[in-house]
């Protein structure tokens, strides 16, 4: 509202207390629900070999397309493995895929974009087409493009992560530094006599990270998403290392066999991503000035 | 208005000069023979090597430049390695039906999205608008695929309501079997239209303008619609043309799961034969696409506005 | 006789807050006598607009009016239901806001606008046109038949603020509310805007509820003033009496800080020490008490009562002296 504010006249002698970020963002029913899935996804992948009663990998042909039971929660998958265990060991290579394609992405795509917001006119042109052109790919047609020429493997998958999401980081990170860039505080330093590395390192890249770690955190269901995707295209991780992408497409193909694996396929992908989107969500309200100690709309 | 129509271009044509640039670079700096993977593991030597000569592999760097950008330009984008037929047309046999996918999920996301985002936004807070809000971020959250794969096996093969398989005989039939597909990526796309707009009609109606026109006792109905709204859309716009490239990935799998003909089935099953040409040829008409698409939609929603339209006409 | 154009009697103003009831408006009274010119003035926070949004009606969400009465022609405002509201307002009522810039709607034409307000009155679109251009005709603006098809941002900030009064002014409504309208304006525009209004108040009729902080304005303009302090009326009265023989010791230092009436050239402007009271936590007694160079014991204790005094004008005063003979 403009200035009808929710604050009337005479707020100038009155400061809301806000309650603290970890409170506002448990508080709120969705955040702490995508907290709860989270948790649940991390321990799983945690505890995975402690959980789990099955090996994810063992073959038991006799046992196929066994609906769920007390010994296999899941039930089984085409060739008789447990589904459980193999959602449970999925959920490592998800989540450590998530977190550490997210992190190069983001030291590639801000390193990238310092360069271009503090360098010379002509770097940044070339590198803002650099970061258009990348950002012009279709995820999928990339990754099956780039998978043609690499063959399948996980490092496939974080590299069209990285592909696929580290332009926008840099974008981000290149306005953000060209807007400090002129700030007083940098001309005082520079006329002191710091160098551009010092500079970017101590002045300016504290000053934008925080921003850029909440558009990442909301990112990784994004991440999620694309190693599963490209796992049920057969793009990815190679059989038997369980992936929940690869389950899906083992149970994809004999769908009209049995709906479980199917089922134990997309579960924990929802589970997931539902999480991590609520609770960045809730995350991105809890750090958002505008919102801190208002009224809700 | 046309100087900016024409900045736009050029920097479009740049993004596609670029794009090819990329492509380049990925082909000949990722490692591995190109010719070796396009003819696989058990082609001679003798094969690899005429292949590598007749796809000018051995040529210096910068020559092989200048072909790849001379060839792609001209729509050479190379023949299919089993039939040898133009890799273009063979793509643009196929993308009617990708885009026929992409327009139904258009539909419907514009079709409940937008209705959802009113309705919302007009009942702030209330139980309607709360519900839509979990339900929107939920379907934004879950990925395309799986949303699509679910659908083939709740609807199709559990109820039996839609068709599993295949594009459809005549149109009405085309249309049926374009239901589930394009659901399942359109889906996502409702709830990020319905929020983007809920959220953008809300600060709209927060603007100093709406007040006046409440001050002058207009009525809600013709406030939102007639003055809001027109305002409140505009970024709604934006998103769609970007989310057109998006659609793409997503109607890739939809082809796949739903086993539709098109430009995703056919790039899928040309990695499985090594059809190489064929899926550097989809990249590349692909990503150009997005951008030509891009383009538009600025192009568009730049003339759209009235005040972005003058002040690029001073 | 007629009913006063506007009434308010006793306004109470909350808001909720996450620190709990801001009590924005306490008591506040004052009444426009039809074809009557009455300022409201005070600093930034005295409660101005939150007076304004409660007669419109026009109020945030945390809004409420605890007590008091607020009558529109005799008609209670306050006892409406929303749509009867809503027929008032741009009829009987209407309003011209502070920032030109941003007070029309930016993808729909000056004339659209203007047509769309007229929506209450029969007639066919051409008739509500004319009715359009001679407004704009009016308030000077040239080429109205072309203006009339123009978008806003095509009009300067003093044209758009003229347009606006032209829209308020249309219906020839019983009362005007004027929130600042030539805050926003250069000097000169301020003087040429204020000549308007007052031109176009004697052609009319209309009663002006006129809102700002610039004292000079409002002695030009207004036959009556009411003096705000942090959401209470302090002083009330015609505007010559208050501004030439202020009773009331806010309105003493707000004259005194007037840039316009210091006497020497300095390099500091005369200011009043002290913040804005907590309206949370209001202080028990006046509400000046913690800035009021005159302040003395009963000023803490409790809200001192409304005085007349002598010349007609109320003082919300301890030392205000009573006239008994008015």
């Amino acid at each position: 509202m403009s200035d009808t504010a929710s604050s009337a006249s005479g707020a100038a002698a009155y400061r809301p207390r806000g309650r603290g970020p970890l409170r506002r963002i448990l508080g709120e029913p969705l955040g702490g629900l995508g907290a709860g899935l989270v948790a649940l996804a991390v321990l799983g992948a945690i505890f995975a070999g402690v959980i789990a009663v099955h090996d994810p990998i063992t073959i038991a042909p006799i046992d196929r397309f066994l609906a769920p039971s007390g010994d296999h929660p899941f039930g089984t998958d085409n060739l008789g493995r447990d589904l459980f265990a193999r959602v449970l060991f999925g959920s490592r290579i998800a989540l450590s895929v998530s977190l550490g394609a997210t992190f190069l992405s983001l030291l590639l795509g801000v390193s990238a974009g310092l360069v271009a917001g503090y360098g010379p006119r002509w770097l940044d042109n070339g590198l803002l087409l650099v970061f258009d052109a990348l950002k012009s790919f279709p995820t999928v047609m990339l990754a099956l493009f780039l998978v043609t020429l690499t063959g399948p493997s996980l490092q496939a998958v974080v590299l069209v992560v990285i592909i696929a999401n580290a332009p926008s980081y840099a974008r981000m990170a290149r306005t953000q530094t060209m807007s400090l860039r002129h700030a007083e505080f940098v001309l005082a330093e520079q006329s002191l006599g710091a160098g551009a590395v010092r500079i970017i390192s101590t002045h300016i890249l504290p000053n934008i990270i925080g921003p850029l770690l909440i558009v990442a955190s909301m990112d990784i269901p994004v991440v999620v998403a694309i190693e599963a995707g490209m796992s049920f295209l057969g793009l990815g991780v190679r059989p038997p290392t369980p992936s929940w992408g690869s389950i899906l497409n083992d149970g994809f193909s004999y769908i009209r066999e049995s709906p479980w694996p199917v089922l134990a396929g997309g579960l924990p992908i929802i589970v997931t991503t539902l999480g991590f989107t609520f609770l960045g969500e809730a995350l991105r309200d809890a750090f958002d000035p505008k919102r801190s100690g208002g009224e809700k709309r | 208005m046309l100087t900016y129509a024409v900045k736009r271009l050029g920097l479009a044509l740049a993004v596609v000069g670029a794009v090819i640039a990329v492509v380049f670079v990925m082909i000949y700096v990722i490692p591995g023979d190109p010719a070796a993977v396009a003819l696989g593991p058990r082609a001679s030597p003798a094969l690899v090597a005429e292949l590598r000569q007749r796809m000018g592999l051995d040529r210096p760097l910068p020559i092989q430049i200048v072909r790849f950008y001379g060839s792609v330009l001209s729509g050479h984008l190379g023949n299919d390695i089993l039939s040898n037929e133009s890799v273009l047309t063979i793509i643009l046999g196929l993308m009617p039906h990708t885009l026929r996918l992409i327009l139904g999920a258009m539909s419907w996301s514009i079709l409940l999205g937008i209705p959802l985002g009113c309705l919302s936004a007009m009942r702030p807070g209330s139980i309607f608008d709360r519900i839509t809000a979990v339900l929107s971020v939920s379907v934004i959250a879950v990925p395309a695929f799986v949303i699509a794969i679910y659908a083939l096996l709740i609807f199709s093969i559990g109820l039996h309501w839609f068709p599993a398989i295949g594009a459809g005989e005549d149109p009405m039939d085309e249309l049926y079997h374009l239901v589930l597909p394009s659901l399942a990526i359109g889906l996502g796309w409702v709830g990020y239209i319905a929020r983007m707009l809920r959220a953008s009609i809300l600060d709209v109606q927060g603007e100093n303008h709406v007040r006046t026109a409440r001050a002058f006792g207009l009525s809600e109905r013709k406030i939102v619609f007639d003055y809001v709204l027109r305002i409140a859309i505009l970024p709604t716009l934006t998103v769609l043309g970007i989310g057109i490239g998006q659609m793409l990935s997503s109607a890739v799998f939809a082809e796949i799961v739903f086993a539709r003909p098109g430009i995703g089935k056919l790039v899928y099953d040309a990695i499985i034969t090594r059809n190489y040409p064929i899926v550097t040829g989809t990249v590349l008409v692909t990503t150009a696409f997005f951008v030509l698409v891009n383009l538009i939609a600025d192009l568009f929603i730049a003339w759209l506005d009235p005040r972005v339209r003058y002040s690029l006409q001073r | 006789m007629k009913p006063p154009a506007l009434q308010v009697q006793g306004l109470n103003l909350v808001y909720r807050t996450e620190g709990g009831p801001l009590h924005a408006l306490r008591d506040v009274s004052l009444d426009v006598a039809p074809g009557e010119i009455v300022g409201i003035v005070g600093e930034s926070g005295c409660g101005k607009s939150s007076l304004v949004q409660a007669i419109l009606r026009l109020m945030p969400a945390n809004a409420t009016i605890a007590s008091g009465r607020i009558a529109l022609e005799g008609v209670d405002l306050l006892g409406l239901d929303p749509e009867a509201m809503r027929g008032l307002r741009g009829d009987r009522m209407s309003v011209v806001f502070q920032d030109p810039m941003t007070a029309l709607n930016p993808v729909l034409s000056v004339g659209r606008q203007m047509i769309d307000i007229q929506y209450r009155r029969a007639g066919s679109r051409a008739a509500k046109r004319g009715r359009a251009v001679d407004m704009l005709k009016r308030v000077r603006i040239a080429d109205p038949e072309r203006r009339l098809d123009q978008f806003p941002h095509e009009f300067s900030g003093g044209m758009r603020q003229r347009v606006a009064i032209a829209m308020a002014l249309m219906a020839e409504p019983a009362l005007l509310i004027a929130d600042e309208p030539t805050t926003a304006l250069d000097a000169t525009l301020e003087i040429a805007t204020i000549e308007l209004l007052k031109k176009l108040q004697r052609e009319i009729g209309c009663a002006i509820l006129f809102v700002s902080h610039h004292l000079g304005v409002i002695a030009e303009l207004c036959d009556r003033v009411n003096v705000m302090y942090a959401g209470e009326v302090v002083e009330s009265g015609d505007v010559r009496s208050v501004f030439h023989r202020p009773s009331h010791p806010y309105t003493l230092r707000l004259l005194a800080c007037d840039p316009a009436r210091v006497a020497e050239r300095s390099r500091r402007l005369p200011t009043i020490p002290g913040d804005l009271p907590d309206l949370v936590n209001l202080p028990s007694g006046c509400v000046f008490a913690a800035r009021c160079p005159q302040v003395f014991a009963p000023c803490r204790h409790a809200p001192p009562p409304f005085v007349r005094i002598a010349g007609g004008q109320i003082s919300r005063c301890y030392l205000a002296v009573e006239d008994k003979a008015g």
